[in-house]
């Protein structure tokens, strides 16, 4: 359902890597490791369209997601290294323009419980600037519970800054998108245990100036 | 639907940073009512001035808000959300465009009665000095929305927002003005307004898309 071919990135006078190549097929969630700077951010927004490869291109259902623009979009749910959540609005309202944003109106009922099932409930009519780090990460993450109707969702660290049981919501979640035929680009440094396909593709930093060798392989049941 | 969503947040987030709002009005009111106080308490002198030193504020108090247009949701990540979705990004630009004129241009508009009545301006020439403002201002945030934009994520973005915009302005600020003064001086003000409403229309239709593709650039 989403592929990418022959993908260089180079950030600054860096190559990042170059000749980066995966297929992900409905129900599978990619794992993107590696060490930092190994560019699985940048990976991650070139997958989603955020980022332009210096080489390569990435499909979506055999098309170049750069002509599909908004059509692909419609079906992508991206949760970056940055939560998009605005300090000066409530955990709720929050909730409900995300949504809205996106295209998926939410009813109040909607954002209620998506915030229930991150473990906010009580913290509604919180402004964003009185929750904590964790808590505003949540916030992030209570948009998936709203975004069912996207196909792929790509997760930038979701796991981090969150508690245990936050991490096994959210790996619940992942897992069941995966059963809905989704497909999940997730990067994570954490053992995280997710119920359902999984590959991975390990990226290794470049040495300076040279190419960095990409190597996937793939595992089914839990993640590594 | 996506662009009510942009305009009701962006609305509710001024409402809730009421201070930055405040901040621009106050600096248009005080840089105008500055100015008799340098030039000197004649009627006449200031009556002739008057539509100038508004627009020129007018301006001036704009510029001052572009800085919060785009850097907050860039920092805090909601502009790559708002780059992601299903509608295109040149309405919602034009949707956080509107939002920024209903909170600047449309309250300056307003105070400009008042300062209309402080200055002592005939009634036509005010009638004509709101309309100006009223057709001018809007593109006065589009126009402005493009250098924010393309400053975005850069040192020193506020100073360079004023280097780009201001150049832009000029039509605008001449056609404003120059309605005004050609009530005063008894002639049709008709040819300054259509220029001005040209000149709004033809940013509503080319700005957003140069501010998307700005924002395209800068998020990369």
């Amino acid at each position: 359902m989403l592929e990418a071919i022959d993908l260089e990135c180079q950030r600054g006078e860096r190559l990042l890597f170059s000749g980066l190549g995966f297929s992900v097929s409905p129900g599978t969630c990619l794992h993107v490791a590696g060490p930092n700077g190994a560019g699985k951010t940048s990976l991650q927004r070139i997958v989603c369209g955020l980022l332009q490869p210096t080489a390569g291109e990435v499909r979506f259902r055999g098309e170049n997601i750069r002509s599909l623009r908004e059509e692909y979009w419609q079906s992508l749910a991206y949760v970056g290294h940055q939560n998009g959540v605005k300090d000066d609005l409530t955990a709720a309202e929050n909730v409900y323009f995300a949504a809205g944003l996106a295209g998926r109106a939410a009813t109040h009922g909607e954002v209620l419980a998506a915030l229930e099932q991150v473990g906010l409930s009580g913290f509604e009519v919180q402004l964003a600037r009185h929750l904590s780090q964790g808590q505003k990460r949540r916030v992030a993450l209570a948009r998936l519970f709203l975004a069912a109707a996207a196909t792929v969702w790509v997760l930038d660290e979701p796991f981090t800054a969150l508690d245990v049981r936050g991490v096994a919501a959210l790996s619940a979640l992942i897992a069941q998108h995966l059963q809905r035929d989704g497909v999940v680009v997730l990067t994570t440094h954490q053992e995280v245990a997710i119920d359902g396909r999984v590959e991975r593709l390990a990226l290794d930093p470049a040495p300076a100036g040279g190419a960095a060798p990409a190597a996937a392989d793939s595992e089914a049941g839990a993640a590594a | 639907m996506t662009v009510t969503t942009v305009i009701r947040r962006d609305l509710l987030l001024a409402l809730r940073q009421r201070a930055d709002v405040a901040n621009t009005l106050l600096f248009f009111l005080v840089v105008v009512t500055m100015v008799p106080l340098g030039v000197g308490p004649e009627t006449e002198t200031l009556r002739r001035i008057a539509p100038g030193i508004i627009w020129v504020s007018a301006l001036l108090a704009a510029l001052l808000s572009f800085g919060r247009l785009f850097a907050n949701d860039h920092a805090d990540g909601s502009l790559e959300q708002m780059l992601l979705t299903r509608e295109p990004l040149a309405l919602l630009v034009l949707a956080k465009c509107a939002a920024h004129w209903l909170v600047t241009g449309l309250p300056i508009t307003v105070m400009s009665v008042l300062l209309a009545i402080m200055f002592d301006l005939h009634a036509d020439s005010a009638a004509i000095l709101v309309a100006s403002l009223a057709i001018g201002t809007p593109a006065l945030s589009l126009i402005g929305a493009v250098g924010a934009a393309l400053t975005l994520g850069l040192r020193g973005g506020g100073v360079l927002i004023t280097l780009l915009v201001l150049p832009l302005y000029v039509p605008v600020l001449i056609f404003g003005a120059g309605a005004v003064e050609a009530t005063a001086g008894g002639v049709s003000p008709q040819g300054h307004l259509l220029l001005l409403g040209a000149i709004a229309l033809g940013a509503t239709v080319l700005a957003p898309w140069a501010v998307a593709a700005a924002l395209r650039i800068s998020m990369e």
